[in-house]
């Protein structure tokens, strides 16, 4: 395939890849997300193809591999084609079956989802309950497209984005439309992302940078391994539209080395944008020029945090730094470096596509746009769950979780990973938004929500919480590698039944001291979890102390 | 140690010193730990201090400067699995097989390891066997799956 030299050329090519596609063909799409994977859906994935090999209908039905369809819990997931009949559960026995069905254009009735309450079947994607309820702007295409085939991408408007903000818009335009948009980081911190441009464009220096935070190192979120192994084209597009925006020629991609999947379709996405001439020199025929190099992290937890990350990417220790200068302005090399996350750079082509007034209108006053959830813990249906921002978390953890499992009533809801915070069942009918949950004290985080049922001891999950953040701590400053570890011990012997009765007012004392005084995010929110379970379950840490028993 | 492989990873990376965290990545999914040889030999290849080589090869967690056994047990203890019982199945994975995280047994037949979440929470608690998940384990399907790696 010969670079594209031109806007026209891509539009030209689109056409020749969808002039070849019979929308009619039914497509059996497996699901290969972490998931299913882990379910075996590889095998599941050969014998299809063995099935349509050895019934010679290879001109018949396509077979495709992708990314994560969202629905974990009931993996091995199968999507056909046309139609989103969602088939659950496949194990390699159940293929013959299902391809008979499939020629014949009917549906295998024994694989189709079944509520366990009312006993009804839903056959279509739309139908089934835990999709019913999201809105799937990001994650939506994963069963549309084999990641490691650009075709696939292009086919559903890949890269018209890239070539609209190209072509049609100066960089401030691009930078003005997402801070309209009010785009606000996934990662954690809910920046505004334009805002975060609009710094990085405007810092001294020629030599830009724009990162991809692929690290997700949060225990408990798995959707930006979903979307960016699933669809690694539309994180890559929306980049490339960034550096653009900001000036950059030169990007960085750090994720995870553990993912081999994820590993793959990155490096296959780069080297095929470039070959298409969506990266390297003269893009589109543009004149400009922007290149990606991928970085990983190696199993560490705070290397996820921006200055970390950047020192990673030079080649040192992750340690972060304080940052009275912001990355934005002096970043890698002491250069202006902009990272978003996997989900913020995803948002980007549907915002240039379709505008800001499109994407202002999801969503609540100051969050907008869909948001993606990893959905785990104490949960019926597990899985990755888009939403619009303002979705009540009744809505995500009955409609679309299905509840907790044997009918109990969840204890706590935790969002925002080991640096955020749990709150009570009743406050289940809070909205999705950043402010709002913030305030309570459990912030989005990533997206990471854990459902804990009734029976959860919560000394306990904010003794682990302490314990994981204890180990991650890079021990540069005193007081996170210090404060945590009193904090750890203290809660440590709470829940072996040598709790004392100050013991609480020193932990609060100690998470103010840490909450301040520690260098970076990690130090900082580092508290937080066991600050909201004193907010909101004080009296189990004083029934615990007062009992002087080990916990269960 | 699958030497022509090591030296083809380094020989790819040979006077880029801004490799040297990728190098050692590609070596460690080759052949499981880091020889002290073949520090050396990245430190003289990419030309950086082998005290910078040693710098990195111990600061992140997944580098190992031991031998590994012949199978690599990892349990996760990210959150969800610990609310779905990973501090039991990783009692039990313990007992099993005789050693505590971090160690590899005197016949290098398992080494095992605890970790943070790899993303496949719904199917958890798991334990991973050289990079293939086993999900929605319990104590006794430990075992299970245990016994057929020699």
């Amino acid at each position: 395939m010969p670079r594209l030299h031109s806007a026209a050329e891509l539009e030209e090519l689109r056409a020749g890849i969808l002039s070849g596609r019979d929308p009619e063909m039914p497509c059996i799409a497996v699901c290969a997300g972490a998931g299913c994977h882990g379910l075996d859906s590889g095998r599941v994935v050969s014998a299809f193809e063995e099935e349509v090999g050895k019934l010679s209908l290879g001109a018949k039905v396509t077979i495709r591999a992708t990314g994560c369809h969202g629905f974990c819990e009931k993996g091995p997931n199968v999507v056909i084609s046309p139609g989103a009949i969602c088939y659950f559960e496949v194990k390699p026995e159940d293929v013959p079956d299902i391809v008979a069905h499939t020629v014949k254009g009917e549906v295998l009735d024994r694989l189709v989802y079944t509520d366990p309450d009312t006993g009804q079947k839903a056959v279509h994607l739309g139908e089934v309950p835990f999709y019913k309820h999201q809105t799937r702007l990001l994650i939506g295409d994963n069963p549309r497209i084999d990641p490691m085939r650009i075709e696939d991408y292009l086919a559903l408007g890949g890269y018209a984005a890239l070539s609209k903000a190209l072509f049609e818009m100066s960089p401030d335009q691009v930078i003005d439309e997402v801070k309209k948009a009010n785009l606000r980081g996934r990662g954690g911190g809910g920046f505004p992302a334009g805002l975060k441009w609009e710094t990085a464009k405007n810092a001294p220096g020629a030599d830009k940078y724009v990162i991809v935070n692929g690290h997700e190192g949060e225990p408990g979120a798995f959707m930006d391994r979903a979307l960016f192994t699933g669809n690694p084209h539309l994180v890559l597009e929306g980049l490339i539209i960034g550096a653009y925006a900001i000036g950059a020629h030169q990007g960085f991609i750090y994720t995870r080395h553990d993912s081999p999947q994820l590993i793959a379709h990155i490096e296959r996405a780069l080297a095929q944008a470039e070959e298409y001439g969506f990266l390297g020199e003269n893009i589109l025929g543009s004149g400009f020029n922007f290149r990606v190099e991928l970085h990983f992290d190696v199993g560490i937890f705070v290397s996820g945090e921006s200055s970390a990350l950047m020192q990673s990417i030079e080649g040192n220790p992750p340690e972060p730094r304080s940052k009275y200068i912001r990355t934005s302005v002096s970043g890698i090399w002491d250069r202006p470096s902009n990272l978003n996350n996997v989900e913020t750079w995803a948002n980007v082509p549907q915002i240039i596509s379709r505008g800001a007034e499109w994407y202002t209108s999801i969503g609540t006053e100051r969050s907008k746009g869909t948001k993606l959830i990893s959905l785990s813990g104490h949960i019926m249906n597990s899985g990755v769950a888009e939403v619009p921002m303002g979705t009540p978390l009744r809505t995500i953890v009955y409609d679309i979780g299905g509840g907790v499992p044997g009918g109990k009533a969840p204890r706590a809801v935790h969002l925002g990973g080991p640096m955020g915070g749990s709150i009570p069942e009743r406050l289940i009918d809070t909205p999705l938004d950043f402010d709002e949950l913030a305030a309570l004290g459990a912030p989005i985080g990533a997206g990471g929500l854990l459902v804990m049922d009734d029976e959860t001891d919560m000394v306990e999950v904010a003794r682990y919480l302490l314990e994981f953040l204890t180990n991650e701590s890079c021990g540069k400053c005193v007081p996170c590698r210090e404060g945590m570890r009193q904090m750890l011990k203290i809660l440590t012997n709470i829940t072996k039944g040598k709790g004392k009765s100050d013991d609480i007012g020193r932990l609060e004392d100690l998470s103010d001291v840490t909450g301040v005084a520690c260098l970076c995010a990690l130090g900082k929110t580092a508290p937080d979890p066991l600050r909201s379970m004193l907010r909101y379950f004080r009296d189990e840490f004083e029934a615990q102390i007062a009992s002087g028993t080990e916990a269960r | 140690m699958r030497d022509d492989k090591i030296d083809q990873i380094i020989d790819q990376h040979r006077g880029m010193p801004g490799s040297l965290t990728r190098v050692l990545v590609e070596i460690q999914h080759e052949n499981h730990w880091l020889p002290r040889g073949v520090l050396r030999r990245v430190a003289e290849a990419l030309d950086v201090p082998f005290s910078r080589v040693m710098q990195i090869a111990t600061v992140y967690k997944t580098f190992s400067l031991t031998p590994k056994g012949r199978h690599e047990v990892h349990v996760c203890t990210g959150m969800s699995c610990h609310l779905r019982g990973a501090a039991g199945l990783l009692d039990a994975v313990q007992r099993l097989i005789g050693i505590k995280p971090g160690e590899t047994d005197a016949e290098s037949r398992f080494s095992l390891e605890t970790g943070s979440c790899l993303g496949t929470c719904s199917i958890g608690p798991e334990i991973i066997v050289d990079g293939t998940h086993h999900g929605r384990m319990t104590p006794a399907k430990a075992e299970d799956v245990l016994k057929h790696y020699r």
